[in-house]
């Protein structure tokens, strides 16, 4: 069979170059099962985390009847949802209203195949045994790898999009409109940030992007912090979290883009938000913190890279819920002047400053010389992206009806 | 194997075509065309070119249909078209025609071309090495074609400059003089 499709159709996983027999089946519907599995568990403590973590943050005590430190609550929570009744608004358009949910969904889930978990990359190549194989511990290492990110962030548009717009009420629509235009900015500021890592690795693969970061080489400092920044900031506003949950503003909104849904439909909403957040966390880990990357510090190999994993992931699951606990919503106006005034020039320019910086390298000029003249260059556009905003705003006040006629 | 897959995408991209021609809701129309681009991608990926997948989903799928289904939803146009009336008389019969034209005249250039169906060949040789694909692309893109790619960028600002000037209302100083009493004039109503 790989003789006829070629290895890289199964990605540049080491377990498909042999041939794909029953054993590698097996072994990849397992990957797939435990991914699965764990991202289920995962949102469902996810959300206990945030209601915990929330309420400590406020001086409250949060849910604490079910289970032990009320960690059953999500699952009370589920059930509760899953036998509700299950309305479709008669104006609604019945086939895409039930689409849409899904559109959310799956999208979550194939984030989540690219990112490597695990895997000792400090001197084995990221291989782990499975079974006599040796594989990667992760569900897949497509040859476009990080650009799946990409894509399915941007297919998740369609499940907000299509949810306000079918549901045939108008909050929901105009919950819909807003989001879709607020995760279509963001995204750009989102793969230009990413253009950054990209720069540096040389590939587009996720094993290779960790593979790359070998140990202490992360990209937090390969690209100079401001990648990273501006990713996890434009990352927030893709998830629609706070301070950037416009979506779903209920003073403005009623409840949002998924007013009209209740029951089991409202739940894969839900569900697929914190799993974005949770894949979004580690995708922030595998692109700028080096993945399982870290000192070995346990005796058996893979248990490090897992552990390292997690604890990163931890990090930036806390930083969201703190980030939620502690700072009010963007106005409109304000998140896309952040994002387009913003976050998109410097991300541009952040990438011309680290381009400079190899090109210098490659030609042997003077490294510090070249990223001076470039950053000076990149200021003086600043100063006149500034002034060309300053105008445009005087003008508005001298103004205010003209603009759109 | 290939061939499985390529009957699977292209019932799907069939499929989505006709949707997008045949559905009477314009949101179902563009749904259709996301279907069609999805195939596409997997065709793409048949071809082991990944990286034009991925950019045909981020691309198309991501932010041009995204748009078509913003515009849509902002001019509320999103009803049930009424089929019963021809806007233009004779022109169901006109586009039949120059369809099956069309369809006629690209069959007789396949079957009479000597240069082979489309797929046989490639512009920029194979591809040798299963990792570089964005490689081969882009060297291709930042050589040979690179005043192409670049009047293209420009072309494109351009015309996004343009958008933005042309749906404006140009303030003449006169009016900006006016400005604040009309803003006035609006809050006592």
């Amino acid at each position: 069979m790989t003789a006829v499709l070629g290895p890289s159709v199964f990605g540049l996983d080491p377990l498909y170059v042999g041939g794909v027999g029953l054993a590698e089946v097996l072994i990849t519907l397992l990957k797939v099962g435990v991914a699965f599995a764990i991202l289920l568990v995962a949102v469902m403590l996810m959300i206990w985390f945030e209601r915990k973590l929330i309420s400590d943050m406020q001086n409250r005590i949060g849910p604490n009847l079910a289970g032990p430190f009320g960690i059953f609550q999500t699952l009370a929570d589920g059930i509760k949802l899953f036998f509700k009744e299950d309305l479709v608004p008669e104006q609604s358009d019945r086939l895409v209203f039930k689409l849409a949910p899904y559109l959310s969904l799956v999208p979550a889930f194939l984030v989540f195949a690219v990112v490597p978990v695990g895997g000792d990359f400090s001197g084995g190549n990221g291989r782990v045994s499975l079974f006599g194989h040796e594989t990667f511990l992760q569900v897949s290492d497509p040859p476009v790898g990080i650009l799946l990110v990409l894509a399915m962030s941007s297919v998740a548009v369609y499940g907000v999009m299509l949810a306000g717009w079918s549901s045939g009420s108008k909050y929901p629509l105009l919950a819909s409109v807003r989001a879709s235009a607020q995760m279509v900015s963001y995204e750009a500021a989102l793969g230009l940030s990413l253009a950054a890592v990209l720069l540096k690795s040389g590939s587009l693969s996720t094993h290779n992007i960790v593979a790359e970061q070998s140990v202490w080489n992360w990209n937090l400092w390969v690209t100079w912090v401001v990648p990273m920044v501006i990713f996890l900031i434009a990352a927030t506003a893709e998830l629609n979290r706070p301070p950037f949950d416009l979506v779903e503003a209920e003073q403005e909104l009623v409840g949002g883009f998924h007013t009209e849904y209740s029951s089991l439909r409202f739940a894969l909403f839900f569900l697929a938000e914190f799993m974005n957040t949770i894949t979004m966390s580690a995708i922030i880990v595998t692109l700028f913190l080096g993945g399982p990357n870290g000192p070995d510090f346990t005796t058996v190999g893979w248990l490090s890279g897992l552990l390292w994993f997690f604890i990163k992931l931890m990090l930036f699951l806390f930083a969201f819920v703190w980030l939620r606990a502690t700072l009010p919503r963007f106005r409109y106006d304000q998140l896309m002047d952040l994002g387009w005034k913003l976050l998109i020039p410097l991300s541009l320019g952040w990438l011309l400053v680290l381009a400079s910086y190899d090109v210098a390298g490659d030609r042997g000029w003077n490294r510090a010389a070249a990223v001076i003249v470039m950053l000076a260059i990149m200021a003086a556009l600043a100063g006149l992206l500034a002034l060309a905003l300053r105008a445009a705003r005087q003008r508005r006040e001298l103004d205010p009806q003209g603009g759109f006629a | 194997m290939e061939t499985a897959v390529f009957i699977v995408c292209a019932a799907i991209v069939l499929a989505g075509a006709l949707g997008v021609v045949l559905a009477r809701n314009p949101v179902h129309a563009a749904l259709s065309l996301v279907g069609t681009l999805f195939g596409m991608a997997v065709l793409f990926l048949n071809l082991e070119a990944h990286f034009l997948a991925a950019v045909q989903i981020i691309v198309y799928a991501g932010a041009i249909v995204v748009l078509f289904l913003f515009v849509i939803m902002l001019l509320g146009v999103d009803r049930l078209e009424d089929l019963s009336v021809e806007p233009i008389t004779g022109q169901r019969v006109l586009a039949g025609i120059v369809g099956l034209g069309t369809f006629g005249l690209a069959v007789a250039f396949l079957v009479t071309s000597d240069i082979g169906l489309p797929g046989q060949e490639a512009l920029t040789g194979p591809i040798t090495d299963q990792y570089s694909n964005l490689r081969q692309i882009a060297d291709v893109l930042f050589t040979d074609y690179v005043y192409a790619f670049e009047a293209t960028a420009a072309l494109l600002t351009i015309s996004v400059v343009g958008a933005v000037v042309m749906s404006r209302r140009i303030a003449r100083a006169d009016q900006a003089q006016e400005a604040p009493e009309s803003q006035e004039a609006a809050r006592d109503d």
